[in-house]
């Protein structure tokens, strides 16, 4: 079995901090890693490949610095990956375009897993971008999926109602954070990584097109938070009070 | 032409608000799309629509494949230059999969959208809460998908004319199978309409201690309960109807109460634009604090049953 997981270098948003003069996010410094539900993508690639046997590749498109990344899946399970430098400017389409392209190019799969979404922009645009390109079914917002030998079923988490959804091979499936917990490499395995190969391909390498960014970004503003921020720590009936005084003077009270 | 659509009504009633100022100021018409479902299209032109296109298919039950595939079919024959879909799963991966079939711009979750410089302008919320994003479309067709409750229906206007018509369209078939719909676990809670929550996170050491949050509730004749991600999503303490946060529901109380919630991003992006928000937190640094108006540092075993009896004794 053939599987391919797409995975984003991404900031930590947890770590982002806020200037506190013009409320904008720095971004600079910002640790990076590898996506949640990348991860989560990822092992559920391992699940299934322990079960039937194959061969996992990571797609990455990003900066060079990303293969560092990249090495914590290889030590998760996967067995190769190929690195993808992004050009200057790049959107959805072209990037969809990209892993697209490197995807036919390795031509062999059976299983495209992604992330729902990234945690920094959230769109969740990927996953069906890469299935339409590729004209494969898709699967999103799986919270549990189940890989048998020429098939996978899956079921989708829509919040008030959950379907389930069987498809042939190849398909497109995007994981949630809930549908499963994504394995810590041990250190065998970490040394073990480094000998699998990361292949470093350029644009060019996976496409003929010319891609132009259909939506650029001209402008990352910050959000205001005003709040009183009164916060009471002394006695607990004496706290207790204070607020209840300040809710009934604010009027939320009555 | 400016297209809409949802699966859902209300989320469509909401996008003919925004498509039809959009189509005003292109001068051209604003399309309401249903699928199977004839019975919504007075509604849809009586808010706003200039045509209601109803397709009549043999799929009814969606599936990305082919409903992508219906709406390109209705793209090809009315010219769209704007398409604006509803932002739940099904509309976010229709809305992708459509964009990428026909080499389109996307912007996902957009709570604004206008024209800037005759350019086409969406503002989006990103980095989990911490940043807006302004984006710009460099050429049409224009896909971009909108939240609930982003924007108000227009009023109803029953002499607002339109015209509707009936189309058979069978999109591309999908391989894929569904086997089985089921409604999730729901208590019938409603929190994007609630004007008090109260709001329980990891605090809790056990699903028994939430009823010191649903007293509070109570007194605050609020009765709604709130709750972060892992209460619902991982220990399923509480059905997903309760969830606030940025992959569950976006609120805005007059008063929000978070009792043991450490204020993750994400949840910080369901309820940021409370009126008045309460944390209660025995960690003082914690994030929560950040975004709040009022505080209290300590163990919410005992801070809730005093704060439950206070606001009894003041409200009688």
């Amino acid at each position: 079995m053939n599987i391919i997981v797409c995975a984003k270098q991404v900031v930590d948003v947890a770590e982002i901090k806020v200037d506190s003069s013009t409320k904008k996010p720095i971004l600079v410094g910002v640790p990076q890693k590898i996506s949640d539900m990348d991860k989560n993508a990822l092992e559920e690639a391992i699940k299934s490949k322990e079960k039937h046997g194959g061969k996992i590749t990571i797609l990455t498109v990003g900066a060079p610095d990303a293969k560092e990344r990249m090495k914590e899946l290889l030590a998760m399970g996967a067995d190769e990956g190929v690195l993808i430098s992004p050009p200057e400017h790049a959107d959805y389409y072209v990037i969809a375009h990209l892993l697209a392209g490197a995807i036919q190019k390795i031509g062999n799969y059976d299983i495209i897993f992604c992330g729902e979404a990234s945690i920094d922009m959230f769109s969740g645009q990927m996953g069906p971008r890469i299935a339409g390109l590729l004209n494969i079914p898709q699967i999103t917002y799986a919270q549990q999926v189940t890989v048998e030998q020429n098939k996978v079923v899956a079921e989708r988490n829509l919040g008030e109602k959950a379907v389930t959804i069987e498809s042939p091979f190849p398909v497109l499936i995007t994981v949630t954070k809930e549908s499963n917990q994504p394995r810590l490499p041990s250190l065998m395995a970490i040394l073990a990584s480094s000998s699998k190969p990361i292949h470093e391909w350029a644009v060019t390498d996976v496409t003929k097109e010319a891609l132009v960014p259909k939506v650029q970004t001209t402008d990352l503003k910050g959000i205001p938070m005003e709040r009183k921020n009164l916060i009471y720590q002394d006695d607990l009936d004496r706290s207790v009070g204070k607020l209840v005084d300040e809710l009934v003077k604010v009027g939320v009270l009555r | 032409m400016v297209l809409v659509y949802s699966d859902d009504k209300k989320l469509t009633l909401e996008l003919l608000n925004k498509g039809s100022e959009l189509a005003k100021e292109l001068h051209k018409k604003v399309i309401a799309v249903t699928i199977g479902h004839e019975e919504h299209a007075v509604e849809y032109l009586e808010h706003g629509a200039d045509l209601v296109i109803i397709v009549e298919t043999s799929q009814p039950q969606f599936k990305a494949e082919e409903y992508t595939s219906i709406l390109q079919n209705i793209m090809k024959e009315h010219h769209s230059e704007i398409v604006l879909i509803g932002s739940n799963k099904n509309g976010k991966e229709l809305a992708a999969r459509l964009a990428a079939k026909i080499d389109a711009g996307c912007v996902t979750d957009c709570t604004k959208i206008y024209f800037h410089e005759k350019k086409l302008t969406t503002e989006r919320i990103v980095y989990s809460g911490n940043a807006i994003a302004v984006e710009q479309f460099t050429a049409p067709p224009q896909i971009i998908t909108i939240p609930s409750k982003v924007f108000n229906p227009l009023p109803k206007n029953p002499h607002h004319r339109g015209v509707t018509i009936k189309k058979k369209i069978d999109g591309e078939h999908s391989p894929s199978k569904i086997l089985k719909v089921q409604e999730m676990k729901s208590e019938g809670v409603n929190v994007e309409d609630a004007q008090i929550i109260v709001s329980c996170g990891r605090g809790f050491k056990k699903k028994e201690d939430i009823k010191l949050v649903s007293e509070l509730a109570d007194v605050l004749k609020g009765r709604t309960v709130g709750c972060s991600r892992p209460i619902a999503a991982d220990l399923k303490w509480l059905s997903e109807d309760h969830w606030i946060g940025l992959s569950g529901h976006k609120v805005k109380p007059k008063l929000y109460v978070a009792c043991g919630i450490s204020g993750q991003i994400q949840h910080i992006a369901g309820m940021r634009d409370s009126g008045v928000i309460v944390a209660i937190n025995k960690d003082p640094e914690a994030l929560i604090f950040k975004s709040a108006d009022y505080g209290i540092v300590g163990d919410l075993y005992e801070i809730l049953p005093k704060l439950t009896s206070a606001i009894k004794g003041k409200l009688g």
